[in-house]
């Protein structure tokens, strides 16, 4: 809790700049990440950050300094010219898209290699540090490096902001843009270009290998939760200001853990919790779904039973054993213990000793399922021209969605029916 | 030579020359050279495969052509973009992109926007007009993975009258939507014609040709004719349509690729 507080006093200027640039840094990446994602182009973020190793490294040995603007500035052509690489592969030879991504990435991540390897063997004592790049390291933001990189950040959120609409339009529907005259060309270039000033930055934070992670955790993550672009692009935004602050908090509350890599755990969390939990998209909530849905199936079911035992004895409301329902239906054991119980619970049957029987309300609703069954039945028979031996089993699944509307609308078309094809009397 | 079953007209709403387009080396349309009147509801009716959706590609400027040129009005395509528009095959995009259907809607109106601007009023409204053209204001909210084959091709349809062009090209329009839709969307284009504008659909269904269009080009590699459809879409040029492809044609296309030639020399 001191830690805590301590920490967001930003008592030590080194702590305000860290939190600063790590929130800038992850924003910038997570709202360009968006559009990588929604692009279907989400290895392109890991090619560009591999690829600007050697930019960084040609940019050191021509200047001999670690200016970071001169360093981003190499960063920046290398990335460019790898991705010209790689859409030329896949333009002017029979070498598929994914193919191309690995090639281009290995290829430049090897050169990038093989030059921090030979700078490092050169004896040059200003290249110490060169290598964060690889692994990034954020917690050493200083002064210069942050106004570099909170330019390009603001830069790349400015562009976004602009270009909000073409962005979207080519994204979805690139030849529809092209056509009423949107400059493509030149609005991919733009996109491309700051989806490498957002990686060119972020691997500042995270390295080279972390990077394409924190491109599309955020945009993928946010997708579970909402259907709207605008309202993605926001959320990641946030998911990537939290991952920031929470990575430099942990970093300096525990001094042994990396800030970077604590970022993209938390991304990863943040996306696992949307995977999950997200409503309509995620995967606990479908599986609730599906579970209530087989609960409800399981009730009804036994109530169609009830009433089928009632119609044939004339007595809806007699006294009926475990056996009586299993010759109408076929139930497991465990089932049909667990449908009863929920059956009582919920007021629909009563029990008495072994025995079983309809309240008032168990009884109506077993009486509108077998309803429903039967209408069904009858619609398949008249509309469908199904066999009247073939229909019972549709009708089995049908009877339980059917709504009160579709009910009326039912009845309507098959002009009030009183009995179904099988000559059973369709209750009223 | 001049050719009785490709019909030329004075003053067109579109004229192609001499048009060749090669995909991946291959030449897939030779040649095709035809003209249609301002104000007609035209189909280019021909088998899979026979090059319809590219030649609306090469007339939008969406393919490289080895030869030819294409005039709308008259004009060079740069010189009208804003009175044409163009509707796509429904499966040209990912339908679970995060949009909803006035997102999609209000598209049609961007390069009227311009740069920088976002939709105003204005042009929801006008978006909402357009939905309701094509029956589907009550769904303007919703995401458009959600929609139906059809409400697809019905959103896709508003985005292009939201445009108010001249000319439209509507790439197989009635593929894999339901009786109701199809009907809604050919009245609707039975509405434009009226109006007198040009309406340029990719086709297949050869039960309803008759019903639908006043012109038709029929097409398979080649052009094999264009003009009226009471004097054009006639059992003998149908069979010479649809009646296999011209294999010396198919078989020199092959030796083009394979040899690396351009289908034209450059002048």
């Amino acid at each position: 809790m001191e830690t805590l507080i301590e920490f967001f006093s930003f008592k030590y200027p080194n702590i305000k700049y860290v939190v600063f640039g790590t929130m800038l840094l992850s924003v910038s990446s997570a709202v360009v990440g968006c559009f990588t994602f929604i692009k279907k182009k989400s290895l392109v973020g890991d090619v560009i950050s591999h690829a600007v190793l050697p930019g960084i490294c040609i940019s050191f040995l021509a200047s001999g300094s670690k200016d970071p603007f001169l360093l981003i500035i190499g960063a920046f052509i290398s990335g460019w010219i790898a991705i010209i690489v790689m859409d030329a592969i896949i333009q002017n030879t029979k070498i598929k898209e994914d193919a191309a991504t690995g090639l281009s990435l290995s290829v430049f991540f090897g050169i990038g290699i093989l030059l921090m390897t030979y700078i490092q063997h050169s004896g040059n004592a200003a290249q110490s540090g060169l290598d964060t790049f690889l692994f990034g390291k954020a917690a050493a933001l200083v002064g210069k490096d942050l106004m570099a990189f909170s330019i390009i950040a603001v830069v790349v959120l400015i562009t976004v902001f602009l270009f909000y609409k073409e962005f979207k339009l080519i994204s979805f529907d690139p030849q529809f843009a092209k056509v009423i005259g949107l400059p493509i060309k030149r609005l991919e270039m733009i996109l491309t270009s700051i989806t490498v000033l957002a990686v060119v930055t972020g691997i500042q934070a995270v390295g080279v290998v972390l990077m394409a992670a924190m491109l599309i955790t955020p945009a993928a993550a946010a997708r579970f939760w909402t259907n709207r672009l605008s309202r993605m692009i926001l959320l990641a935004s946030i998911f990537g200001a939290f991952s920031g602050i929470s990575g430099a908090y942990i970093s300096y509350a525990a001094p042994s853990m990396p800030t970077g890599p604590w970022m993209v755990m938390v991304l990863s969390i943040i996306a696992l919790i949307s995977f999950f939990f997200a409503p309509g998209r995620g995967i606990v909530i479908r599986q609730w779904r599906r579970f209530s849905i087989r609960k409800q199936l399981l009730e009804e079911n036994l109530l169609k039973a009830f009433y089928r035992i009632g119609e044939n004895s004339g007595d809806h409301f007699q006294k009926v054993a475990i056996d009586d329902i299993q010759l109408i239906r076929n139930f497991s054991p465990a089932q049909l213990a667990k449908g009863l119980r929920k059956l009582r619970v919920n007021g629909y049957v009563q029990r008495n000793n072994e025995t079983w029987f309809l309240t008032g309300e168990g009884f109506e609703k077993g009486k509108r399922i077998t309803r429903l069954h039967r209408l069904w039945e009858l619609y398949l028979t008249k509309y469908l021209r199904i066999a009247p031996d073939h229909v019972h089993e549709d009708a089995d699944t049908i009877e339980h969605v059917i709504t009160p509307e579709l009910e009326a609308r039912l009845e309507k078309l098959l002009e009030y029916p009183t009995s179904d094809p099988h000559l059973s009397e369709i209750p009223k | 030579m001049t050719n009785n079953f490709i019909k030329q007209v004075e003053n067109p709403a579109l004229e192609i020359h001499d048009l060749t387009v090669s995909y991946d080396k291959k030449p897939v349309l030779w040649g095709i050279d035809l003209s249609i009147p301002q104000g007609s509801l035209c189909g280019i009716i021909g088998p899979n495969g026979a090059g319809k959706s590219t030649l609306i590609k090469a007339i939008m400027d969406l393919v490289d052509m080895n030869s030819g040129y294409v005039k709308l009005f008259d004009q060079s395509l740069d010189d009208v973009r804003k009175r044409v528009s163009y509707v796509p095959q429904r499966e040209s995009v990912d339908w679970d992109f995060p949009a909803s259907v006035l997102d999609v809607v209000l598209m049609g109106r961007y390069a009227d926007l311009g740069l920088f601007r976002n939709p105003r009023k204005a042009d929801k409204e006008a978006a909402m007009k357009a939905l309701e053209m094509v029956g589907m204001d009550k769904y303007y909210k919703r995401q458009i993975s959600q929609l139906s084959g059809g409400q697809q091709q019905r959103v896709f349809l508003a985005r292009a009258l939201t445009q108010k062009a001249d000319i439209y090209f509507l790439d197989e329009p009635f593929a894999g939507v339901d009786a109701a839709t199809e009907k809604a969307i050919f009245r609707i284009l039975q509405d434009l014609a009226g109006e007198g504008k040009t309406i340029v659909v990719v086709h297949h269904d050869l039960q309803s040709v008759e019903t639908y269009f006043e012109w038709v080009i029929l097409l398979n590699l080649r052009l094999v004719a264009s003009g009226p459809t009471k004097e054009i879409f006639t059992p003998a040029l149908l069979e010479e349509t649809y009646g296999g492809k011209l294999t010396l044609l198919t078989e020199v296309g092959e030796l083009v690729k394979e040899g690396e030639f351009k289908a034209r020399e450059k002048q």
